[in-house]
């Protein structure tokens, strides 16, 4: 009987996922036994060609992390999804667009600018990557840098998602073993999170919610037992699904979302800050604009890692 | 709740005559709304409000086996009732119906017949994508509680409390001071006809006292309220007299033997009352109260002289104040006005300069019964020789109150009119504008430009006891512009009354928290409507009446009054009332207990339970407005009737781009 | 070839006791206006989640107006409070994805001021189609097409 294989891939990712799933520490060697990892780039030699060459539906369970950003990325979850029977969009950017999904408020050439032009340690001139350069020993083809991130599930059909930045090590583990006693939920189901929002598993106490002036961590220290929207430190855990236990806010930091909405809510941006705006203690339009002018950037505070997932899923192209 | 469920949508388009026909092609509509998703049926008619466009859609409701009903007509403020009431005849919840408003939102305001008909395609494709989501909704039915519950026993109270109590049904009478009858036991004359204010107002305040109906409690507040519309629970603070209000027959011996004094809040400080007393001869009840702040016995253990005289054994002083709890099942609050103080407007030197006096000081002077026994003195025991009379203080004034109080032009020119019945004096009337808009107020004020009474148009700058001539000395000064001559005047009276304005009584706003209503700027109770609902207010069961809704005179307070009882006996008649079926509801598996909507309820209708974690709406005190449901971060509370599917659904329906 | 530039499209909320109200006068007073604006009755203007106005945009709106009671005035006492409360931070979290702050207005219109309802939808139409069409990163991966240099 052949041990079922498992696969996982990086798009545009920061390696958290996988270290991840590393976190599983000794268990990982019990999973080896269990499984065959037929491919995973940051632990293993498996090569591309590798893949392409098993055959359709081969893989038993593949972990995607990172958003789609490049031709390449999209080639490679266009593949993985043909090669295996369930594809799990694993972490936030996977899920919801993630960090990388920042880059949705520009374009490629803002960001070749930036990057390759403008960045104080350039010293070139005017270097860009192209996708094809003629060198006289053949052609050097780089993928294309999309304009625009794009979850997952935006391009191939997602069986799973496994949400955070990154998913804590004991709900990877968790899916993992769920995935090979074949003991996984209806497909579409969103695994290692629950059905409310962060506020269920805080364990600050919640009086009632007003917020009469917008705080920081960095200039000031939040009462560790009071809800911290109550006390004006931005937290976007009532609009935030839960499942990672409340980790930041019990650290005595404001939720930042990573774990994208709760089920129902189409735009956890939008929702969040028509939530936080709703209990702004003022009497006037002018007063309003004072208090949330305190925020300055509403954007990424309240879509930090959703941006690709949302309605309106970027900026408008200039 | 899934859109597989509603396949089969009717869409009646209505020409409304020619007011939509004349502008929007409705057969190109029609048309159109075959092609959307969904639509079972398209059918336009002249007439869709009438008998046969009713009876059109019940019989395809039957026929088609239509789940969902679209009629794209006028406006839902002005059909939504009768295309509701069409689909339940047929047998379907009017909650399935859908309007599209292709009549005073499109073919009445749009120049371009095109583009009305696009517009017109666009509305219906909104209404067809709405309605594909739309759920049924049952509107309930809560018993009323047939008993009510007035507050305040002045003119209004009183004659809301019989209105009600004469129709066979019970009323508790709440009044804080020991007596009812309020301000208008304190008056002389009433205008314009002069009839003696406590004349006409004791014959109700007996009724009151003995009507079998009437639970009268003077010297009482409500201290609590909960529930809603229907069944209202109160916590009413019965404070103790020191007199058993069984036990005592009203014989006034505690009140002759009485050695102590205060001065009396009923003659306006003016003059002196008994430590135990009755406000005044006429009081309902004639049970006395004794002041604790007066009273010897309280300070110092000694006396207790009415006590041993009363001869029923009536006078208890270790009685306590008793808190009692009623059931009703509506609210009506009369609780009156409060005088403009005119300490605040230094320039009058009120309380200073001894011969200036506040309106109701003035109706005490004027009384028969007052301290001067109705006669007009000066303190020196002279009758004045001129008597300014200053409109408009503390009103129309944007230092203090900017509203205008109503009924001081009429009472300062009664004030103008008993001063030349009473004395020789000049009087003068220092006035902004003579407001007499009631049936025989303007004939008032030409009687008493008869009466030879000088009119000084200007508002009253200061007054003064320094004096400049022979003719000011020992005198006081009154200072205007007078706006007609276009010169400032300096007028020598003798004697200056301040026609002060009407405000709200100092507690209203803490007394609006208590039965969940609102104060509006100028501090006054907000009615549900200003116009077609004066005397309800946004939160059901609780009706407001007379001055508490803003300054007004007698006729109009008992109006109200007469008004509030009526709208109370109506929902007694029918013993229940109907609550609105499109309300928010909290979906406890999705609430995390965060608590942001717990603020947001104008009518305190979210709760948090702290045990199981989560928030919920009382269906009964919910209105529907939908701000919750818009503000929850979690998606846990369904606005129904306007959910987010619903919304949703509209927003792209209405998008609909008709040459895409 | 050129095509006519496409009608500004304009979603407007309007709460069922003041602005739709109003926008009802404007009609029975036969006040004529730009056809522009397609109305979307809420029984408040605090029903209106940010996220209906972000959806508005996302669907193809160009602009999205709404209306509600004059502070003070709301039938539920203070619904409207709610509203103006969301709007500057909604305004600037348009405005951060590239939508154009004027093209969102918030308007108190009573439910006799109908002449004010359409000197709004004029002024709102006028601003908008000034700015032409939004663009904004359309649903169905539409701006997935914008990958190449």
């Amino acid at each position: 009987m052949s041990r079922p294989r498992i696969a996982s891939y990086w798009a545009s990712a920061c390696g958290g996922c996988d270290v991840a799933l590393l976190d599983v520490h000794e268990r990982l060697l019990e999973l080896a036994e269990r499984v065959e990892i037929v491919f995973w780039p940051i632990a293993l030699d498996a090569k591309y060609a590798d893949v392409e060459a098993l055959p359709d539906g081969a893989i038993d369970l593949t972990l995607l992390n990172g958003a789609i950003q490049t031709s390449h990325h999209e080639a490679m979850a266009h593949l993985l999804r043909r090669k295996s029977k369930t594809l799990v969009a694993c972490g936030s950017c996977a899920h919801i667009g993630g960090i990388p999904g920042l880059a949705n408020l520009f374009n490629r050439e803002q960001i070749f600018q930036a990057v390759y032009r403008d960045a104080p340690s350039v010293d070139s001139d005017d270097v860009v990557p192209l996708t094809r350069t003629e060198t006289p020993v053949g052609a050097l083809e780089l993928p294309e840098l999309h304009s625009t991130v794009r979850t997952l599930s935006q391009v191939v059909e997602v069986d799973y998602s496994l949400p955070g930045c990154p998913p804590p090590a004991e709900r990877v583990w968790e899916a993992l073993q769920a995935a090979l006693d074949g003991a996984l939920p209806p497909r579409g189901a969103v695994l290692g999170a629950t059905d409310q929002t962060q506020c269920e598993d805080c364990p600050r106490e919640k009086r009632e919610l007003r917020v009469s002036s917008f705080r920081r961590i960095a200039t000031e220290q939040p009462e560790p037992e009071r809800c911290l929207l109550e006390q004006g430190f931005l937290c976007l855990g009532p609009a935030t699904r839960g499942g990672c236990g409340a980790l930041c806010q019990r650290s005595g930091v404001g939720c930042r979302g990573c774990f994208g909405p709760p089920p129902g809510v189409l735009d956890q941006g939008a929702k969040a800050l028509g939530a936080v705006a709703s209990v702004l203690e003022c009497d006037d339009e002018a007063r309003a604009a004072e208090l949330v002018g305190e925020i300055p950037d509403p954007v990424r505070s309240f879509a930090r890692f959703s941006i690709p997932s949302s309605l309106l899923r970027r900026r408008s192209l200039p | 709740m899934s859109e597989s469920s509603a396949a089969r949508v009717g869409v009646y388009i209505c020409h409304c005559g020619t007011n939509i026909a004349g502008k929007v092609d409705v057969e190109q509509v029609a048309e159109r709304a075959r092609t959307m998703e969904g639509v079972a049926l398209v059918k336009d008619y002249k007439f869709m409000c009438s008998d046969p466009g009713q009876d059109l859609i019940g019989e395809d409701i039957a026929r088609e086996k239509l789940d969902r009903v679209v009629v794209a007509s006028c406006s839902p403020l002005m059909h939504e009732p009768t295309f509701r009431a069409a689909c339940e005849r047929a047998g379907l919840n009017g909650y399935l119906m859908q309007m599209a408003n292709i009549r005073e939102h499109c073919s009445w305001v749009t120049v371009d017949k095109e583009a009305a008909t696009d517009k017109a395609t666009a509305l219906v494709a909104g209404a067809v994508a709405r309605s594909r989501h739309l759920r049924p909704l049952q509107r309930r039915r809560v018993d009323v509680n047939p008993a009510t519950l007035v507050v305040g026993g002045g003119v209004t109270g009183i004659q809301t409390a019989l209105d009600i109590a004469d129709s066979g049904r019970r009323v508790y009478l709440v009044e804080r001071d020991p007596t009812i009858g309020g301000h208008m036991a304190r008056f002389d004359k009433t205008f314009p006809t002069l009839d003696c204010a406590a004349c006409i107002l004791t014959p109700k305040m007996v009724r009151v006292g003995q009507h079998e109906n009437i639970t009268l409690w003077t010297w009482s507040e409500v201290e609590r309220v909960s529930g809603y519309v229907g069944s209202f629970r109160v916590t009413v603070r019965r404070r103790a007299r020191y007199v058993d209000e069984a036990t005592c027959n009203g014989c006034g011996v505690c009140q002759e033997k009485c050695p102590y004094k205060a001065p009396s809040e009923f003659e306006s400080g003016l003059a002196k009352r008994k430590a135990i007393y009755v406000p005044f001869p006429q009081a309902v009840p004639k049970v006395p109260v004794i002041d604790p702040a007066a009273c010897v016995y309280f300070k110092t253990g000694k006396c207790k002289a009415c006590q041993k005289l009363c001869p029923t054994g009536a006078v208890d002083f270790e009685q306590q104040d008793r808190l009692v709890e009623i059931d009703v099942g509506n609210i009506v609050l009369c609780t009156g006005f409060s005088s403009f103080d005119a300490a605040r407007l230094g320039a009058y030197r009120y309380g200073e300069l001894a011969e200036v006096y506040t309106a109701l000081e003035f109706e005490r002077l004027c009384n028969a019964s007052g301290p001067t026994g109705g006669e007009i003195r000066l303190k020196s025991g002279e009758e004045p020789r001129a008597v300014g009379i200053v409109h408009c203080v503390g009103s129309r004034d944007r230092r203090f109150n900017e509203h205008c109080s109503r009924v001081c032009c009429m009472y300062a020119l009664k004030f103008a009119h008993l001063l030349k019945e009473k004395t020789r004096a000049e009087v003068y009337n220092f006035y902004i504008d003579m407001r007499c808009f009631g049936k025989g107020y303007e004939q008032f004020y030409g009687r008493l430009l008869d009466e030879d009474v000088r009119f000084v148009r200007g508002r009253a700058a200061s007054v003064t006891d320094h004096a400049m001539n022979e003719g000011e000395r020992g005198r006081l000064v009154i200072r205007v512009e007078d706006t007609l001559v276009g010169q400032t005047r300096r007028i020598p009276v003798d004697m200056v009354i301040l026609a002060t304005g009407l405000e709200a009584q100092r507690d209203a706003d803490e007394v609006a928290r208590r039965f969940n209503i609102n104060v509006g700027k100028d501090g006054f109770f907000i009615e549900k409507h200003p116009k077609l609902a004066p005397v309800a207010t946004a939160t059901d069961g609780v009706f407001i009446a007379g001055a508490c809704q803003g300054p007004k005179d007698i006729p109009d307070s008992v109006a109200q009054a007469s008004a509030a009882a009526a709208q109370v006996l109506t929902t007694l008649a029918r013993g229940s009332i109907e609550v609105e079926a499109a309300t928010s509801v909290v979906d406890a598996e999705r609430c995390s207990g965060c608590r942001l909507c717990n603020t947001l309820c104008p009518y305190s209708a979210i709760t948090f339970d702290a045990e199981r974690g989560v928030s919920a709406v009382n269906d009964a005190l919910c209105k529907g407005c939908g701000t919750c449901a818009a503000a929850c971060p979690s998606g846990a509370i369904e606005a129904r009737h306007f959910n987010d599917e619903q919304m949703f659904a509209e927003i792209e329906g209405v998008l609909h781009d008709v040459h895409a | 070839m050129s095509t006519p530039e496409r009608e500004p499209r304009i979603v407007g909320f309007l709460c069922n006791w003041c602005s739709y109200t109003g926008a009802d006068l404007a009609g029975t007073a036969r006040i004529k206006y730009p056809p522009n604006v397609r109305v979307i009755r809420v029984m408040c203007s605090g029903r209106v989640d940010p996220t209906f106005v972000v959806k508005a945009f996302a669907a193809g709106a160009d602009g999205v107006l709404v209306a509600g009671c004059h502070p003070g005035d709301c039938h539920y006492i203070d619904g409207n409070h709610k509203t103006f409360r969301r709007v500057p931070l909604l305004s600037r979290f348009l405005e951060g994805h590239g939508i154009d702050p004027r093209r969102f207005r918030l308007a108190w219109v009573s439910a006799s001021e109908g002449d004010r309802f359409a000197a709004v939808v004029k002024e709102l139409t006028e601003t908008v189609r000034a700015l032409g069409p939004c663009r904004v990163g359309a649903e169905g991966g539409e701006a997935a097409a914008e990958v190449t240099p």
